[in-house]
């Protein structure tokens, strides 16, 4: 690793200071970007943690009876905490390892925006919004591609509000080195219809699968995924699977998440 | 009723204290003072020509001691290889020179260029960064046969071609073989890879040299299997040390399976680098440097063909092999696809006729050596599933092909060179098909098919030679050392033990059941008896543990240095008891003069050696220590048959292992516990081979399979529970112990079975499926299903 | 370079850092604890896991200087009083649960966080809780059983030795 400053600020405005110097870099739980730095992937002048801001910690329900998790929560603490939103709940799991979850925060996974990740399907899928500490940025808007997202420099989620569903499931079908989603399938059933996104499959990054969500919006059983198909030649193809195969598994997870959904 | 002591106790392992207390002692735990650390700048291409290497910058960067490239090497010996094969004309292999850093060409992704020493390791690395480094990229051969076309790029320029050696074994059998195949009733034939693994031991690779200016004295500490075979190769033939001025330390080592028997550069490098800059030198693999600098196993591509007369005999057999050897020779990389691969393809059958043709290849990849099984598991798998697809293509059932066919008279000498002293095969298979409740297999399958899934049963036989091997043997099959044991059994005044061998413990638990051996021999508790490895200053001359080697071959010279311990410990009592020596008798740790109640017990006999008052000085010396060195006469033949059950997601293609069941033949066995455990190991790296580990190159010669983020490491969820039984015993007849080894066996033994249930599986489903290349990963499976 | 301290197995313990420093160096390199091991650079082995605020997390993917404050148990604190193997310790040497040693500090920590959570784990649950810890000697069969002994569950149903 190169070396680097280390702040722990104590206040969402503190860190958004401490963020004004020139290639400071946020710190979630670092799962993601403390290997990226022993790679010298990476050469933050300041790592700023966000785990010491109290505001950011932990799992409560809104008035509006939204799930609201503070961006520096950790995917233990949403796994135990957000048992208003079971499928949310066991979404956070099964990401990673329990060592990994300990540290990992739901913040730290939605900015980087990894394609192969669960929070984003999980977010998009059930039309979250994201809080900064300038704005809130609607799920739909947020994710932009492999990487990429919203977020502007220096910007830092500070909550993420999910509207909790009639019924939800994820599915992941997990690639079997990395334990990433090689396909991950989050659905939501809500009164205003049904959300699908898709992780790990797409050179794009998460997306939504519409003919899916406009098939189960008017029928919610397995079935009326029959006939549905994406195509191959926009996903990822490497070592674990093509596309197409990617594209198969996305049925198949899809199928699977409506029937489990609950 | 089990032992709770000596050969046969499953004795809790004493060195699991330290392990389990945060207390072992592994070379990355290792720090000298006024150490400096190697940062080495690697090739990140595959092929190319070094046009400019400038260190200037990099030499004033903070923290910098030294830089080395390829020019500081000049004169120094390079990387020897050990192993040298004859090809079928008579010739010897092409053998390339593999220096220690990268002289004018790179030939792989990972191959060192320049070394940076620094007070840090930060420091080397960020000195690393700043060396302008210009190379001219050539296209980069990947694939062997591609590497064999006319006007294939070179690896090597000055070798002729990229065909290291063409081998054909038995080449005086070719033409019967043939024409046995020209009158065969039916012909299996069989293309398949035999995937390209990374060995991966969960303690990446560290050296520390260090150097005494004092004495001239150089001392390097290595992650090694085997440190006096390092101390031999690196110090005759790389840096010109003597041996007597070259100490090797292998501490507790992380595992091996066979990737830390080699001699590395890192290794040389260490030991040069610290008397060149009077500082110890210390270089710690990341995991990422290790997938591109580690020899790795396997990657075969084979084409086997088996002749069956009329009624179901095997008559001959043929087979085709590429083998990778990477861009260099790794140490022993020749022996693997030809000594330790051809001489098994007769596996448990009687087969009369046998033709094995290999063509080693070079191509622009990591070395690939010796992995855990190393050429066993390579004829296993072709054999075994050639045979299952025969079965499955004469509709036979694959157990009775097998029985029919099997060796049932022993000694038996093969068709491929080598003879079996003993085995029972009919005798695993019998135990194997009372553990796998093979009567229960269509009702479990039924239960499978109710949940949507398919399921799949694969059998296999196995045999594989350990305890390698006899010296004058392998000398003639060109092996550049010899293949012995070794063992100093010392006693003490008062009567406790040191075993000092030369095999090491890298996870087998010798400092335990070497113990055993030496305690029931002698008839005294475990705990009198420490054992000792892993360093060449008080270790006699071993040449290490690798190929199921340790209990077979280190373990009889202990027996033999024991027996001369008892031998001059009876003299010494029929002294003091004044009675015959021919009279003496040892049991439970006391000697006795037959027939009579006069005994003395050990500890009064060693103390009297080492304090000879009362004492025959005029026929022996006082003191007890004996050394033994121990050639075996000739292989060990362990053998066994393995059941796999498989559930195969139709859906997504995913396998699941339901049961596995692995029956084996060891001979005796000092600690059963351990020899579980031993088996346990090797079941999942074969599992492992067969389902998950992919070690993957692009076309660019780029490793894409570079870290565990894309390299599938058998995780437990994973693996079932193991069904293992080694209560068949045929022990082996020509070492002392009778006992066989069983380091490889599971490795060797579950690749084809789990195969086999897959396309057991997928045909019961009416897929025409026949064959899918390992690992079978889902993809591969579904776009075989859907193929 | 920051002063960093925190409480290790019971003891107070500080130490001069830098921001790069992982808590896996600052205890192996400066407080010379290395029976925590580093087997990976990607957060997948486990070897390196400890536990701090008594949560199982990888030290290898942890700056030193987030562990400022903390409570860290590592291997070497595991052990009872006397010095005698705890209970999870005993049942892996019990039941062999362990061959080169390497994994095993991690192996510990891990099936010590898992009992804390969950006092009576069963196999699978015991298996996918291990998902972050790789051991590449034992094929994972006598760690399970090792785990699920040193939770006071029969295990004598599992196959034998």
């Amino acid at each position: 690793m190169y070396n680097f400053e280390f702040e722990k600020p104590g206040s969402v405005a503190d860190a958004i200071a401490a963020l004004g110097t020139e290639d400071a870099q946020a710190l979630g739980g670092g799962q993601t970007l403390i290997p990226t730095l022993k790679q010298r992937l990476a050469q933050p002048s300041k790592l700023v943690s966000l785990k010491g801001i109290a505001e950011m910690q932990g799992v409560c329900t809104g008035d509006d009876g939204a799930i609201c998790i503070g961006g520096a929560t950790n995917h233990a603490t949403v796994a135990s905490e957000a048992g208003g939103y079971p499928a949310l709940a066991a979404t956070a799991a099964h990401i990673g390892d329990p060592a990994v979850r300990n540290r990992g925060t739901i913040g730290g996974s939605l900015a980087n925006n990894d394609p192969s990740a669960c929070y984003p399907a999980a977010a998009l899928g059930s039309g979250a919004t994201i809080v900064t500490n300038t704005r809130e940025i609607a799920a739909d808007d947020y994710f932009q591609g492999m990487f990429t997202t919203a977020l502007d420099e220096g910007e830092i989620i500070t909550e993420v509000r999910f509207p909790v569903p009639e019924k939800a499931n994820y599915q992941k079908f997990v690639q079997p080195a990395s334990r990433f989603a090689l396909v991950g399938v989050f659905i939501a059933k809500y009164a205003d219809g049904v959300r699908v996104a898709i992780t790990g499959a797409s050179n794009d990054g998460v997306f939504r699968w519409a003919e899916a969500e406009a098939a189960l919006s008017s029928n919610f059983s397995p079935d009326a995924i029959d006939g549905l198909s994406l195509s191959g030649d926009d996903m990822i193809s490497d070592l674990h699977g093509t596309g197409d195969y990617r594209a198969h598994l996305c049925g198949v997870m899809t199928k699977r998440a409506v029937a489990a959904a609950a | 009723m089990p032992k709770d002591g000596g050969i046969g106790a499953s004795s809790k392992r004493r060195e699991d204290v330290r392990f389990l207390t945060g207390a072992g002692n592994y070379t990355d735990d290792i720090n000298m003072h006024g150490q400096a650390y190697v940062h080495f700048l690697r090739s990140d291409i595959a092929h190319g020509t070094i046009t400019n290497i400038d260190t200037s910058a990099a030499a004033g960067m903070p923290g910098v001691v030294r830089i080395f490239t390829g020019s500081d090497f000049e004169g120094v010996g390079g990387m020897p290889c050990g192993w040298q094969v004859t090809d079928k004309h008579g010739q010897p292999m092409q053998e390339p020179a593999h220096p220690i850093l990268a002289q004018g060409k790179v030939r792989h992704v990972g191959e060192p260029i320049a070394a940076v020493v620094a007070d840090t390791l930060e420091q080397a690395r960020d000195a690393a960064e700043a060396i302008v480094l210009d190379i001219d990229e050539l296209p980069a051969v990947v694939d062997m046969k591609d590497a064999l076309q006319d006007g294939a790029t070179k690896v090597h320029d000055d070798l002729n071609d990229n065909l290291c050696y063409d081998w054909g074994f038995v080449e005086e059998n070719k033409d019967a073989v043939n024409k046995a195949f020209e009158d065969a009733a039916h012909v299996t034939s069989l293309e398949l890879v035999n995937n390209r693994l990374v060995a991966n031991p969960m303690e990446p690779r560290v050296a520390v040299g260090d150097y005494a200016r004092g004495t001239d004295e150089s001392t390097l500490y290595t992650t090694s299997q085997n440190p006096h075979v390092i101390r031999l190769l690196m110090g005759a033939f790389v840096l010109g040390i003597p041996e007597h001025k070259l100490r090797v330390v292998a501490p507790d080592v992380g595992g091996g399976f066979g990737t830390k028997i080699f001699h590395y550069q890192e290794e040389a490098f260490c030991t040069f680098a610290a008397k060149a800059c009077n500082r110890p030198v210390k270089w710690t693999s990341s995991r990422s440097e290790a997938f591109i600098s580690d020899a790795h196993g396997r990657d075969h591509v084979t084409k086997i063909e088996l002749a069956l007369d009329a009624d179901n005999n095997f008559t001959a057999i043929r087979t085709e092999t590429h083998a990778n050897m990477g861009a260099y020779l790794s140490t022993f990389a020749p022996s693997v696809p030809t000594w330790l691969h051809g001489t098994l393809m007769a596996g448990n059958y009687k087969t009369p006729l046998i033709y094995v043709n290999v063509k080693a290849v070079f191509t622009n990849t990591v070395p690939v050596d010796a992995y855990r099984g190393a050429g066993r598991p390579e004829a296993t798998f072709q054999l075994e599933r050639v045979v299952d697809k025969a079965a499955r293509e004469l509709g036979v059932d694959p157990i009775a092909l097998r029985r029919q066919n099997f060796i049932t008279e022993f000694p038996y000498a093969t068709p491929v060179a080598v003879e079996y002293d003993t085995g029972d095969y009919h005798g695993t298979m019998d135990k194997l098909e009372e553990m796998g409740d093979f009567e229960g297999f269509a009702a479990r399958r039924a239960e499978s098919e109710k949940n949507g899934k398919l399921r799949g049963l694969g059998v296999n036989c196995y045999i594989e030679a350990c305890g390698i091997a006899p010296s004058n043997l392998v000398g003639q099959l060109g092996a550049r050392a010899g293949l012995y044991e070794s063992a100093t059994v010392r006693v003490n005044a008062t009567g406790g033990l040191v075993v000092m061998t030369g095999s090491h413990s890298h996870g087998q638990g010798h400092e335990t059941s070497f113990a055993q051996v030496v305690a029931e021999m002698i008839g005294i508790d475990e705990n009198m008896v420490e054992i000792v490895h892993g360093d060449t200053a008080n270790t006699p001359m071993g040449m290490g543990t690798y190929g199921s080697r340790s209990i077979a071959v280190g373990g009889s010279a202990m027996v033999r240095a024991t027996e001369k311990i008892i031998n001059k410990a009876k003299k010494i009592a029929s002294h003091l008891l004044e009675a015959s020596e021919a009279d003496i008798e040892l049991k439970d740790g006391a000697f006795s003069v037959a027939g009579t109640d006069k005994s003395v017990a050990w500890g009064d006999v060693t103390l009297a050696a080492y304090v000879p008052h009362n004492y025959p000085l005029e026929d022996i010396e006082p003191g007890l220590e004996e050394t033994a060195f121990y050639d075996p006469s000739n292989f060990t033949y362990p053998s066994g048959a393995y059941a796999c059950e498989v559930e195969v997601d139709p859906d997504t293609g995913k396998v699941t292992i339901e049961r596995f069941a692995a029956a084996d033949d060891f001979g005796n066995i000092v600690n059963p516990m351990i020899v579980t455990g031993q088996v346990h190991g090797g079941l999942a790296q074969g599992i492992g081979q067969a389902l998950l580990e992919n070690c993957a190159y692009d076309e660019n010669g780029q490793l894409l399979s570079a870290s565990f983020m894309d390299y599938a490491m058998p995780r437990a969820d994973d693996l079932p529970m193991f069904d293992v039984d080694h209560s068949s015993q045929t022990p082996c007849t020509h070492n002392p112990l009778g006992v066989k080894g069983c380091g490889e066996a599971g490795a060797i033994g579950s690749p084809p079975a789990v195969v086999n249930a897959v396309v057991d599986a997928l045909q019961s489903a009416g897929k025409d499926v026949t064959h899918i290349d390992m690992p079978l990963s889902p993809d591969r499976v579904w776009a075989a299903m859907n193929g | 370079m920051a002063q960093v301290s925190m409480t290790v197995n019971g003891k107070a313990a500080s130490g001069e850092v830098e921001g790069r420093t992982l808590l896996s160096s600052f205890l192996r390199d400066q407080l010379m604890l290395t029976g925590t091991h580093v087997g990976c650079d990607t957060s997948q082995c486990g070897a390196c896991v400890v536990h701090v605020d008594g949560q199982a997390v990888k030290a290898c993917t942890m700056l030193a200087m987030e562990a400022d404050g903390a409570d860290v148990a590592t291997i070497e604190g595991q052990a009872n009083a006397d010095g005698s193997l705890n209970v999870i310790q005993q049942a892996f040497q019990d039941h062999h649960g362990l061959q080169c040693g390497f994994c095993t500090p991690g192996m510990v920590m891990s099936a010590a966080a898992l009992l804390k959570e969950n006092p009576k784990p069963s196999e699978q649950e015991v298996r996918e809780y291990l998902e972050g810890n790789i051991c590449r000697c034992t094929g994972y069969h006598n760690i399970v059983k090792a785990i699920m002994a040193a939770s006071g569950q029969d295990v004598t149903a599992i196959a034998a030795e």
